[in-house]
């Protein structure tokens, strides 16, 4: 089974925080908006070298979400920032219409996103997140894994034209991908072979899926395990030719088991191909403070969970 | 340059096609949009440099964004009216498959629209991110929009508000249409906004009254005023007084046609006070 090593731990954060300084080198109408969390999204460094293309907007997230449509107006790309939970619930309205209706190109950078921002809490985490934004017809919706492929991801919107919603998250976590690699919006990536059980997660249960996989595979159980970076335009064609292999699959993410990565799969599933699911995911409930590590072990979220999931969806094949 | 009396007979025809805007199809907004026609026609005629044709990115003309998107039967005639589309298409106002949907959208591709409005208080954002790429733009062009009073109460606006003064937009004039009104009453009886003029020159910004907003030659006098007032470092207000559902007797100084379409008997009378000037659609 093919293996990877993580090259250090980093966070998700800092490599949308590369991604928009390269950005700002290479792309003259980027431009970038912050509702005063310069700091946790690691946008200081596009602010200092290009202090007239960032817009401080302060503690005023809908007044963000329209400026950035309507700076779209004139041939800009705005990136706007701030936590998950405010660049999606409390903006939800703004998002709809001014620019996923209005179909402006507009890219919604959402840090601190899932339980992972851990001590915080509830109010600052958010688990409906990818539900919200992958209801709106036209938004493109793409969660992360690590440093390398956010930095990647957060250049490959820059290029593709239309509203898009990009999730990452606060803690240091393995970084793994290819340093540099090439981002296919919607191309999920198979990192390894496998016949018995199709294992699709995104964000930062990518790397718990890898863990899992590692130690099912010591217990005879080859799993494939698929990177969904993109929710939505969903790769549908990787997932169904995975199950006709597998013919059982198990979804991660650090999100609400109702409107998120598994509910998409399991959807694809039932048009196509009706295949036993079990879904690593919160409950329908909120967070709560604690370390990530406590959060992602209480909420089910992280490789051990993945195992039991396999475990019992290997029974119902 | 189109003289006072060409502007006010373009008001007149703009009033007629309100009305039988619509009438046609028994819904929408005439009162709001009665009342802010001399307004429109003014902006498009007058006040405004834009190209011909129409290009969604604006770059070398000034800009117009609607907030209070129901209002959209008098933004439709004037833009047809001014050649963005044809006159003949005012005909499909609220019909399926139409591009002029209730409320104005980019989503159908209608050539003068640039953002979809109708929700309210986001459009004021919307404007100052516009004028704020005119700037990194070097464009010295001017973005306008308009407001409703009752909009106002949206928090979003306030956001707006603060940001443009402390960011110094002043190549802004945004406009609210003070006709004291909205769907539940009037506005010191739904939720008195206290004086908006104070509220708006305490934000840092330029505030400039029309008291006759509804006279063709105040519109003018009173929009190329905040147009010179423009580039002083401060975003510019204008408060226009105006009367709901101006120009037909029985809509006016009343709420009750906010969003309400005239009967039969109601639109001949309303077009009896509003004689063909340019010719119906």
């Amino acid at each position: 089974m093919k293996t990877y090593i993580n090259t250090g731990n980093k966070d998700t954060r800092s490599g949308f925080g590369a991604g928009l300084t390269e950005l700002g080198q290479t792309n003259e109408n980027v431009v970038a908006l912050c509702a005063d969390l310069t700091g946790s999204l690691k946008m200081d460094e596009f602010k200092a070298n290009h202090p007239e293309r960032f817009f401080q907007v302060g503690i005023a997230e809908a007044n963000m979400i329209g400026m950035a449509a309507g700076m779209t107006i004139g041939g800009k790309i705005p990136f706007t920032g701030t936590f998950a939970n405010f660049s999606t619930g409390r903006v939800y309205d703004q998002i709809r219409q001014s620019v996923a209706y209005s179909h402006k190109n507009v890219k919604i950078c959402a840090s601190h996103a899932g339980v992972t921002l851990g001590e915080d809490g509830a109010t600052h985490q958010i688990l409906e997140d990818i539900g919200l934004m992958k209801m709106l017809p036209g938004m493109t919706v793409i969660n992360t894994c690590d440093y390398n492929q956010t930095k990647a991801a957060t250049l490959a919107i820059a290029k593709h034209y239309g509203p898009v919603y990009l999730r990452f998250g606060r803690p240091k976590v393995p970084n793994f991908t290819p340093e540099n690699g090439e981002f296919e919006i919607g191309k999920a990536i198979k990192l390894t072979e496998g016949s018995d059980v199709t294992i699709v997660a995104t964000g930062h249960l990518v790397w718990e899926a890898l863990e899992a996989a590692k130690e099912l595979n010591e217990n005879g159980i080859v799993a494939e395990v698929i990177n969904i970076h993109t929710i939505k335009p969903l790769d549908d064609k990787a997932i169904l030719d995975s199950v006709s292999k597998t013919g059982c699959i198990v979804t991660a993410e650090e999100h609400n088991f109702l409107g998120g990565l598994g509910e998409s799969v399991a959807r694809v599933l039932a048009l196509n191909k009706p295949t036993p699911q079990e879904f690593v995911a919160t409950k329908d409930t909120f967070g709560e403070s604690g370390t990530p590590e406590q959060l992602m072990d209480k909420y089910g979220l992280n490789s051990s969970a993945i195992i039991e999931a396999v475990k019992k969806v290997l029974k119902r094949k | 340059m189109s003289n006072i009396q060409q502007l006010e007979d373009l008001t007149t025809q703009v009033r007629r096609d309100i009305l039988r805007m619509v009438h046609k199809v028994d819904s929408g907004h005439p009162g709001g949009s009665l009342g802010c026609a001399e307004f429109f026609v003014c902006l498009y005629n007058e006040i405004m440099e834009t190209k011909d044709g129409f290009n969604m990115d604006g770059i070398g003309e000034d800009l117009f964004f609607l907030s209070n998107g129901h209002i959209s039967p008098v933004y439709y005639s004037v833009l047809a009216r001014a050649g963005y589309f044809p006159v003949d298409e005012l005909n499909t106002f609220r019909l399926i498959d139409s591009r002029l949907q209730g409320h104005p959208t980019t989503h159908e591709g209608l050539p003068g629209i640039r953002i979809a409005s109708g929700s309210l208080g986001q459009g004021m954002s919307v404007a100052i991110g516009a004028a704020e790429t005119k700037k990194l733009n070097k464009d010295n062009h001017l973005v306008y929009s308009l407001h409703g009073d009752g909009e106002l109460q949206e928090g979003q606006n306030w956001e707006a508000i603060m940001y443009a003064a402390g960011n110094k937009i002043d190549n802004l004039i945004a406009t609210v249409d003070l006709n004291g009104q909205q769907i539940d009453g009037s506005t010191d009886n739904v939720l008195p906004m206290g004086n908006i003029k104070a509220k708006f020159e305490a934000f840092g910004w330029l505030v400039l009254e029309i008291e006759e907003g509804n006279k063709v030659e105040a519109v003018l006098k009173g929009m190329k005023k905040a147009k010179s007032l423009t580039g002083n470092g401060k975003p510019v207000c204008v408060l226009l007084k105006t009367v709901m559902g101006n120009g037909v007797d029985f809509m006016m100084h009343t709420h009750a046609w906010h969003g309400k379409a005239p009967n039969d008997e109601q639109l001949a009378s309303g077009l009896a006070q509003n004689a063909e000037t340019l010719g119906d659609y």
